[in-house]
């Protein structure tokens, strides 16, 4: 991006004036070789999402901010319904509640070495992933609504897990208002075979360990010290969430005139938040996060059996669940003022602060944990959200490390088998049915996970916790 | 290079895909198979089975994101994957047939899923040459 197009505010604030039709400004967080490593679509788009009615404050990206559709991806946006406010179902993403729970075992390494191999062949063997891949369970219509109205409370009350993961899941494990009856029957029909599986692309379940710990005291109540072994899965709603995003994104392009919205861009397809489709996408929307928790609380349960097969008796509480792919009702200051925002965030972490309401209790000192996921041969990141974050861009943070490449040009540039050698002679043991898969998610085609985490905790984003580096790694 | 050919061009996080044909049906067509790339070599699909599809639209630009939605739809609820289409347009309708078969993972050597067609990037219309090329960016 070019830098000369913005204005420097800190080390990693960086402003798009108000120009043409913005409403708000822009606003980047990164550092300088991460702002230049953007892409100029980024500009664009943050411009473009501040031309949307109804937005408040400013358009934001993250560190990992990359070129997404209408809104970019690391996008954050908060609308309010009260000035013809908008929601967007670009603005929220396809994969609708993508997110990365950790999950943790009270094991250390030398533990684990010894079975690497065995553990690695029961997980790959236990999750369902891969293109074409489906899970053990297919639900009623009855079940299917039940499920995309519960969440992970449905999953737990069906077994899957104990009540006492659901306090550490945003909203509890299930976001409430969602109206399964607004989900079409073609979404329901693709997710039919589809409860429990990971995914493919980026999507990956990963075992750990704890290689650094910047801050003991919120380490310590998160439960993590240094090297600890941990589990995080990477995934979201599946067949379900991508049917619902697409034809949402149609209606309401088609929608958009008719209510007098002037769309600098298509891809920006939006409607009031007021408006019948506005509130069909938020119904339906909102199931979909049901189903995206859900699933995760399945594989979840998955992992457990599959841990417990190699260690026996053993428990893997949760330490946290986030959704980066989202839209949600939330109380804001602004100008000193209480207002309740239909908050975007797109391929952006909630990072709750210190003392919020919506926090567990166990965690309100902290902060909420804020799970950051990596690529298979870097590292990944547990930070806390900040008094700060409430200030800067709605308790948001960055969601990962941004693709810097194309997979089209990772193809080019790697073989999956080269990949999965390399990474073991690093210790790190790749489970993949697609070689193609593994190249195409080659380490080198991201950006510097550490840089965009560093760039997030020095702009007061979320507070660096705990580096985790992976062990094993099964991809779709 | 032949009149109908696809490609796939770099994008940050997702794929443009790009269908050209010396018409709008063709270019839909190699769209298609270039939705397949994402998945799977098109050419290791053996086209076997069939699928009827039908969609319609405001403009050849929905047009061409309802194809591609509508064969994303099919491939995931039949876990099949296609190599062979045979489109007919008129006007906002499009009528269409799709071969294809299972997805095996023996044997086809499997990229990524995709979950829908986005309207970024978005084009259908008649290159100078006179082809006609279908564009828009898979969300992966």
């Amino acid at each position: 991006m070019e830098i000369a197009r913005l204005e420097r505010q800190s080390e990693t604030e960086w402003h798009i004036p108000r120009h043409g039709k913005m409403r708000v400004p822009g606003v980047i967080f990164a550092n300088e070789s991460l702002v230049r490593e953007m892409d100029e679509k980024v500009f664009e788009q943050v411009t473009n999402v501040a031309k949307l009615p109804g937005i408040v404050k400013a358009s934001y990206a993250m560190p990992d901010a990359h070129w997404g559709y209408g809104f970019p991806i690391g996008g954050v946006a908060a609308f309010d319904p009260d000035q013809d406010g908008v929601i967007s179902a670009g603005g929220v993403g396809f994969d609708i509640s993508c997110g990365v729970r950790t999950l943790l075992t009270g094991l250390k390494p030398e533990q684990i070495m010894p079975v690497k191999e065995r553990l690695a062949d029961v997980l790959f063997r236990q999750i369902p992933a891969g293109v074409g891949s489906t899970g053990k369970l297919s639900l009623t219509d009855k079940e299917m609504d039940a499920m995309l109205t519960g969440g992970a409370k449905w999953a737990v009350e069906r077994g899957y897990g104990s009540t006492e993961d659901l306090a550490r899941v945003e909203e509890n494990g299930w976001v409430p208002e969602a109206r399964p009856d607004q989900v079409s029957e073609r979404a329901k029909k693709r997710q039919r075979e589809e409860m429990g599986t990971l995914g493919s692309g980026n999507h990956y379940l990963e075992v750990q360990r704890v290689t650094k710990i910047f801050d003991s005291t919120i380490g310590r109540a998160f439960g993590l010290s240094e090297s600890d072994v941990v589990v995080s899965i990477h995934c979201g709603s599946r067949g379900l969430g991508h049917q619902i995003g697409t034809e949402f994104l149609t209606r309401m392009v088609a929608a958009a005139p008719q209510y007098g919205i002037e769309l600098p861009d298509r891809e920006l397809a939006c409607a009031p938040i007021t408006s019948p489709i506005g509130a069909a996408y938020l119904g339906a929307m909102r199931a979909a996060i049901n189903c995206a928790l859900a699933n995760r609380q399945i594989l979840t349960h998955t992992v457990r059996t599959a841990f417990a097969e190699v260690f026996p008796d053993i428990e893997l509480p949760l330490l946290y669940d986030v959704s980066h792919n989202t839209c949600k009702i939330e109380e804001h200051l602004v100008k000193g003022k209480s207002m309740r925002l239909f908050v975007h965030r797109k391929g952006a972490t909630r990072a709750l602060g210190p003392g919020h309401p919506a926090i567990t209790e166990n965690l309100k000192k902290t902060g909420q944990p804020v799970l950051i996921g990596g690529t298979m041969g870097t590292a990944s990141y547990i930070l806390s959200g900040t008094t700060r974050s409430m200030e800067l861009a709605f308790g948001s943070a960055c969601h990962g490390a941004g693709r810097s490449m194309s997979r089209h040009q990772a193809l080019r540039l790697w073989q999956g088998k080269e990949i999965v050698q390399r990474l073991a002679a690093q210790g790190v043991l790749i489970c993949s049915r697609s070689m193609r898969g593994v190249a195409e998610e080659a380490p080198g085609a991201y950006k510097d996970v550490t840089q965009v985490v560093e760039a997030a905790h020095e702009a007061g984003l979320a507070s660096t916790v705990a580096r985790l580096e992976p062990v094993i790694c099964i991809k779709g | 290079m032949s009149s109908a050919h696809w490609k796939h061009l770099p994008h940050g996080a997702d794929v443009t895909i790009c269908g050209f044909g010396n018409s709008k049906a063709k270019a839909f067509e190699q769209a298609a198979v270039a939705l397949t790339a994402i998945m799977a070599q098109p050419e290791e699909v053996a086209a076997v089975e069939s699928v009827e599809i039908a969609c319609s639209a405001p403009d050849d630009e929905l047009l061409l994101v309802e194809w591609l939605n509508a064969l994303i739809y099919e491939m995931a609820t039949r876990k099949m994957l296609f190599s062979k289409f045979e489109v007919h347009i008129g006007g906002h309708n499009l009528s269409a047939k799709a071969w294809g078969e299972p997805i095996d993972i023996d044997r086809h050597e499997l990229g990524t899923e995709v979950k829908g067609a986005t309207c970024t990037n978005l084009a259908v219309a008649r290159e100078p040459s006179r082809q006609w090329r279908a564009q828009c960016v898979i969300d992966v």
